[in-house]
């Protein structure tokens, strides 16, 4: 299966606002694609669309060669990670419980899910002692880190990031992108990354797709779309961004 | 005696009555052999002191008697005695022909007697004395505007009523006796215990009371003369249900007309002033009346401690079992109903309107449907408790972080699983502040239990209030108080060990 996710002339409206009309969209298997665009470009609704926590008005999102279910949802989206911007960590939950709630829901081992929390841990730089913190005792940028950690417990085969790396300091988020590339060359999987940071998805990302008011005005490699913006927008989009 | 409390509750239900009646006449004479007869009283000391006489008298002839004190008001009392919660309790003629018979006949008339058998009910032999209703000031007052008679009030509109409650309402009393005389005055209801603190603290200048009671000769007050005649009479006498044991009615009617109005005014002086026991009391004027032999006579058994602990584990069973139902039941419909806001809304108008009924009321309004004793009296706290309850836990399950709630349901938690894992442990702190308040309100609540016949801590404070001593109300005021602390003090170590410190309610901003 070359393409891991597809939206088949999907619309969405929220009321009366429509967000997408007749989208076409594809994912390529194994490649991390950044979402680009202003804010209301319906980046952070098309994630929700992928692990169906919001559903399309018309037309289909495609993911694992099929629709996305509309019962025993749980089970599908444990097949795929999922985290956010402002980290979206449970606040009563320690660290680690945070990052192995799903491991123990599934029924792991203590130790098998201690070995597999303290990995991801050290992958993402963190010490694993700050596995017994609370999340209101890290600083934003381990937050961030722990989000990451947490969605990639179950070595998902599709990773959702809704701006997990926004809010913090330049530093901290160029060390951060360093540990993510790490992670993703120890453990490759598909990537969505919402993200209204240019340089943050050309860093990252191997494809973009670029969105504007619900319409996508161009989908390619990273390198195509930087030297052949398909038309004015992008590249004003661009300059506007840079 | 607990047990007995809720198992009577039942029995004595409305919906209970019938198979109730049926087993009364099966079992009769064999079930009168086993059950204790239990003796009722209203909350004044008189009736506390007819009521202990009763109950010796009955118990020297071999009975085994349940007491039941301190019910609230003649409405309660009467509807215990109905219900067959109660076997028998001292009564008065005026108050019967006033309050309880609709036809308002007069005691000794033909159609008096029968409406009390259309009742199912029987007046024993009176006991003497006629407790009827009087005006009363104080001496000082009396003598400073010369006044002797209740017509002599007409003359002194400055002079400020306050009267029990009951005889506040009663035809028979402040609504008929103000018409009659035309007093220009208006009246306030009070308790009447308090009432006599008010005038001796000059607060008010007129009360009601009864022509036999002891603090009149304590306080130096002055019984105003009822020259138009307008009280009725008040006998007193032991009011049964017809299917009451003849031996039974035998033995309460050797107590006809062994009381004076001068004696029963001492005696009631004894509890009141000398601050005797009821039982000390009760067991001297038998004793003197040689209805009871020296071997008979009980010792007064005086066991304060034991009293306390017995009264507070009653407290806490009340207050244990409602708040522990509200809690499983509230839970529980806080989660059915939160997903819909509606329905959620409906919820928290409806357990906020039950709220708004006044303890007193809803305990009087239990009676019918289910009795008198501990039954009744939990379900009321039970009702009392549930607000608090629900009310925070839906408020917390609704205002949980939706970013929270996305990425719960995102991250492939099923519904159940949201619930056990993310949403109730965010709502915990609140649900445990609102158990907290449910706890500490129904501990004060359940005190006003007392008055339907549950015990606990009330039944101090209502004795108390009845003889206006202050050292038996705090006795159960302030372990009610200790309580009501104590339960404070158990829901925070509880929330500590429940909940991370950075989210704990009960922490008070440093």
């Amino acid at each position: 299966m070359h393409e891991i996710i597809e939206f088949l002339g999907v619309s969405k409206r929220f009321g009366d606002t429509s967000v997408f009309e007749r989208l076409d969209l594809a994912i390529s298997t194994g490649r991390v694609t950044a979402l680009v665009g202003a804010s209301g470009s319906g980046k952070s609704t098309l994630l929700q669309l992928i692990n169906g926590v919001l559903v399309p008005d018309d037309g289909s999102v495609e993911v694992f060669g099929g629709p996305v279910p509309t019962a025993s949802l749980s089970a599908f989206r444990r097949r795929i990670g999922y985290a956010v911007q402002g980290t979206g960590l449970f606040p009563h939950l320690r660290t680690d419980a945070n990052i192995g709630l799903l491991g123990k829901l599934e029924g792991w081992s203590d130790a098998e899910l201690a070995d597999r929390i303290v990995e991801l841990m050290v992958l993402m730089g963190l010490e694993p002692d700050l596995g017994r913190r609370y999340p209101h005792e890290l600083s934003g940028g381990q937050q961030q880190r722990v989000g990451i950690c947490r969605a990639m417990l179950l070595h998902p085969e599709i990773l959702l990031l809704d701006e997990p790396f926004s809010g913090v300091d330049p530093l901290t988020r160029d060390e951060i992108h360093e540990r993510f590339g790490e992670l993703m060359l120890a453990e490759p999987v598909t990537v969505v990354l919402v993200t209204h940071d240019l340089q943050e998805a050309i860093r990252l990302a191997s494809e973009l797709v670029v969105l504007d008011a619900g319409r996508v005005l161009q989908a390619d490699a990273v390198r195509e779309v930087v030297e052949r913006p398909a038309n004015e927008a992008v590249a004003r989009l661009f300059e506007r961004l840079q | 005696m607990m047990t007995d409390g809720l198992r009577q509750g039942v029995r004595h239900g409305a919906a209970g009555a019938a198979p109730a009646i049926l087993c009364a006449a099966l079992l009769g004479p064999l079930a009168s052999a086993q059950q204790p007869l239990v003796v009722g009283s209203k909350t004044f000391a008189e009736s506390y002191v007819l009521a202990e006489i009763m109950a010796q008298l009955l118990e020297a002839e071999g009975y085994e008697v349940d007491r039941r004190f301190g019910f609230g008001g003649t409405l309660v009392t009467f509807e215990a005695l109905q219900a067959g919660a109660i076997d028998v309790y001292p009564e008065y003629s005026g108050t019967m022909q006033h309050t309880i018979l609709t036809s308002g006949a007069e005691f000794g008339t033909e159609a008096f007697a029968a409406e009390v058998e259309s009742l199912g009910l029987e007046t024993l032999e009176t006991l003497g004395f006629n407790n009827s209703y009087a005006l009363a000031v104080t001496g000082e007052t009396a003598e400073r505007l010369g006044l002797a008679t209740i017509s002599d009030l007409v003359d002194h509109p400055q002079l400020r009523f306050g009267v029990s409650h009951e005889f506040h309402e009663r035809s028979d009393g402040w609504p008929g006796v103000s018409e009659v005389y035309g007093l220009p005055q208006s009246s306030f209801g009070i308790e009447h215990g308090l009432a006599y603190r008010a005038m001796l603290e000059m607060e008010l200048d007129v009360t009601d009371a009864y022509s036999t009671d002891g603090d009149l000769i304590r306080y130096d007050f002055v019984i105003l003369e009822d020259d138009l005649s307008f009280f009725p009479t008040y006998f007193a006498l032991p009011l049964v249900r017809q299917t009451m044991e003849p031996a039974v009615k035998e033995i309460l009617n050797r107590l006809g007309g062994t009381l004076s109005d001068a004696r029963m005014r001492e005696l009631n002086a004894e509890v009141s002033i000398e601050r005797r026991s009821f039982a000390d009391v009760a067991a001297e004027y038998l004793h003197e009346q040689g209805l009871v032999s020296d071997a008979d006579r009980q010792e007064p058994t005086d066991s304060l401690i034991a009293d306390l602990i017995a009264n507070t584990i009653v407290h806490l069973k009340l207050t244990g079992i409602a708040v522990a139902a509200a809690c499983v039941l509230g839970v529980g419909l806080a989660l059915a109903v939160h997903r819909s806001r509606p329905l959620s809304r409906g919820v928290l108008y409806v357990t906020g309107l039950l709220q708004t009924i006044p303890s007193i009321a809803l305990l009087a309004l239990m009676i019918p449907l289910f009795g008198i004793g501990q039954l009744p009296a939990i379900i009321a706290l039970f009702l009392y408790s549930l607000l608090p309850i629900v009310r925070n836990t839906v408020t917390a399950l609704l205002t949980v972080d939706p970013l929270l709630k996305r990425v719960a349901a995102g991250m492939g938690l099923s519904q159940s699983e949201q619930l056990r894992h993310v949403h109730l442990p965010l709502a915990l702190p609140h649900l445990l502040a609102g158990l907290r308040i449910a706890a500490v309100i129904s501990i004060g609540t359940a005190t006003l239990a007392a008055f339907i016949g549950a015990g606990g801590l009330g039944e101090p404070i209502v004795t108390g209030l009845a003889l206006n001593d202050t050292t038996l109300i705090l006795q159960g005021a302030i372990p009610a108080a200790g309580l009501a602390l104590a339960a404070e003090l158990g829901f925070e170590l509880v929330e500590r060990r429940l909940v991370p410190a950075h989210m704990m309610t009960s922490r008070l901003p440093s």
